[in-house]
């Protein structure tokens, strides 16, 4: 239980500190002081009114006085005057929440993405080094080597603790956006905390842009995805969304995703988040509207440019009652390296009565397939024909 | 903080623009050069008149030709007083040779 309240206010106290110290390693020892003071206390005492007030005013206190004793220090062995920290009075009813600065000198697009995604998770997220490395299948020494270069490399150049301003506003959201999808992604294939904490971080965001669609449609999207995950597998067998067993959905997060949508289109959003949660949105009711799911996918397409979104919308127009079309589409995308390309033409070829086309298609399939369960669906579907 | 904005480029680029192209790229030369952040620049004559000097065993060697020998050269720097790097970010992408291919390296200086 107190790890959760630590948990929900990490990035605040974080995000503060480095607007305060304008340094994140100064700002990361301050609030792990506090945050240990409050371990102690807190069972104890019980926490406080105002959690996130208590921590700041707490770790801001730790860290004037570590700024107190180093001046002291360098008076006494005459070096260098360490700069005189800001000894304001700190007033507890109006801290600012400064976690969106703190958003965007993460994703800053300056730094490498797998540091981006490092960093968003410890500075934001709250987790430890340790537990991202795991997520990431690195060494802890790696992943602490990886923040450490990208917090260095923030302090070195000046990325700025802010906010862009308007005519760079778009691009730099594009980048927040893509790496918290990015660690929604790594989260889906399995390891479900990321999947958790990417929608955590995408509910910041939403909160603290609430006039963003793109906010609010990432997050659509993501819910409503992650609400389906007990379905997708049957033991370790892919089950697909039409075979899926709806009572096994979590109908609360389908339904928190939809008002993230509509709050999105409400806001006019029609980016490339907001038309895939539509898309997620009318999949996950019954009966699926396939023809307007072919419309949502030619939109995407046309946003993207992108041939697996054709794909996509090809198999939207065969569940719409047009195989033969849908495979022509298939037919003109250049797609021959692609696992999915070759599945869905086997499956078009396979309602076509096309079986010998369907046979080589799907055994080219099982040529590219590399995780078991779907080299496990691709044969089953192999012997059917 | 100071930056410098090092300009990587094809120098054939420049010299084949019709008239009206360099003159666009003059006039964006100039309003870099009255930006009030922009500290000094300096213009490379071609990498074919580079000299790379090294030092071994007390002896100075040269070999004719620029340090990397690649299709994009050095060919002049900028250096800015920037507030952080989203400001020499912005300053760099209004060099003109980025409007050609060309890329521009934007390195914090050493405060002294």
């Amino acid at each position: 239980m107190l790890e959760e309240v630590f948990r929900d206010q990490w990035g605040r106290v974080l995000a503060s500190l480095v607007g305060f110290l304008g340094d994140f390693d100064k700002a990361e020892e301050a609030a792990q002081e506090a945050f240990a003071i409050a371990a102690e206390r807190w069972p104890a005492a019980g926490v406080p009114a105002k959690p996130d007030a208590w921590l700041i005013r707490t770790a801001r206190n730790k860290a004037i006085d570590r700024i107190r004793r180093e001046r002291t220090l360098a008076e006494k062995i005459h070096l260098l005057p360490v700069p005189e920290a800001v000894m304001d009075e700190f007033d507890d009813t109006a801290i600012k929440d400064e976690r969106l600065e703190l958003i965007f000198t993460c994703c800053h697009p300056a730094l490498p993405l797998d540091g981006q995604v490092a960093l968003t998770l410890r500075a934001l997220g709250g987790l430890e080094t340790a537990d991202i490395a795991r997520a990431f299948l690195v060494s802890e020494e790696t992943m602490k080597r990886r923040l450490s270069r990208a917090k260095a490399k923030i302090k070195a150049t000046g990325i700025p603790f802010a906010v862009p301003g308007a005519h760079l506003l778009p691009e730099r959201l594009d980048a927040v956006l893509a790496v918290i999808y990015l660690i929604y992604n790594e989260g889906y294939s399995g390891r479900v905390d990321l999947a958790a904490e990417a929608i955590r971080l995408g509910r910041v965001l939403a909160t603290l842009m609430p006039d963003e669609p793109e906010a609010h449609g990432l997050l659509a999207l993501m819910m409503i995805h992650h609400a389906r995950r007990r379905a997708r597998f049957s033991g370790d067998d892919l089950v697909l969304l039409e075979d899926q067993d709806r009572s096994l959905w979590d109908h609360a997060q389908i339904a928190a995703g939809r008002t993230a949508l509509d709050r999105a289109i409400a806001l006019c959003g029609r980016g490339a988040y907001v038309v895939q949660a539509a898309i997620a949105s009318l999949q996950a009711a019954e009966p699926i509207d396939w023809p307007q799911v072919a419309g949502l996918y030619r939109r995407l397409a046309e946003l993207t440019g992108s041939a697996v979104v054709e794909l996509n919308h090809a198999v939207a127009v065969a569940q719409a009652g047009d195989p033969a079309a849908a495979l022509r589409a298939v037919d003109r995308l250049d797609l021959d390296g692609y696992l999915y390309f070759h599945s869905t033409r086997g499956e078009l070829l396979r309602r076509l009565g096309r079986d010998d086309e369907a046979r080589a298609a799907y055994r080219r399939a099982l040529e590219l397939v590399t995780s078991t369960p779907e080299r496990r669906f691709l044969a089953m579907r192999l012997d059917q024909l | 903080m100071q930056y410098a904005l090092m300009i990587y480029s094809d120098p054939v680029c420049y010299e084949e623009l019709p008239e009206a192209e360099r003159a666009a790229v003059t006039a964006d030369f100039t309003a870099l050069l009255d930006d009030a952040r922009a500290v000094g620049t300096v213009q490379l004559q071609p990498a074919e008149t580079a000299t790379c000097v090294r030092v071994a065993g007390g002896r100075t060697l040269m070999t004719d030709g620029p340090f990397a020998d690649t299709k994009e050269v050095l060919g002049g720097f900028w250096l800015v007083e920037a507030p952080n790097l989203d400001d020499a970010v912005e300053l760099a992408a209004r060099i003109p040779a980025t409007r050609f291919g060309g890329v521009v390296e934007v390195r914090p200086v050493v405060a002294r």
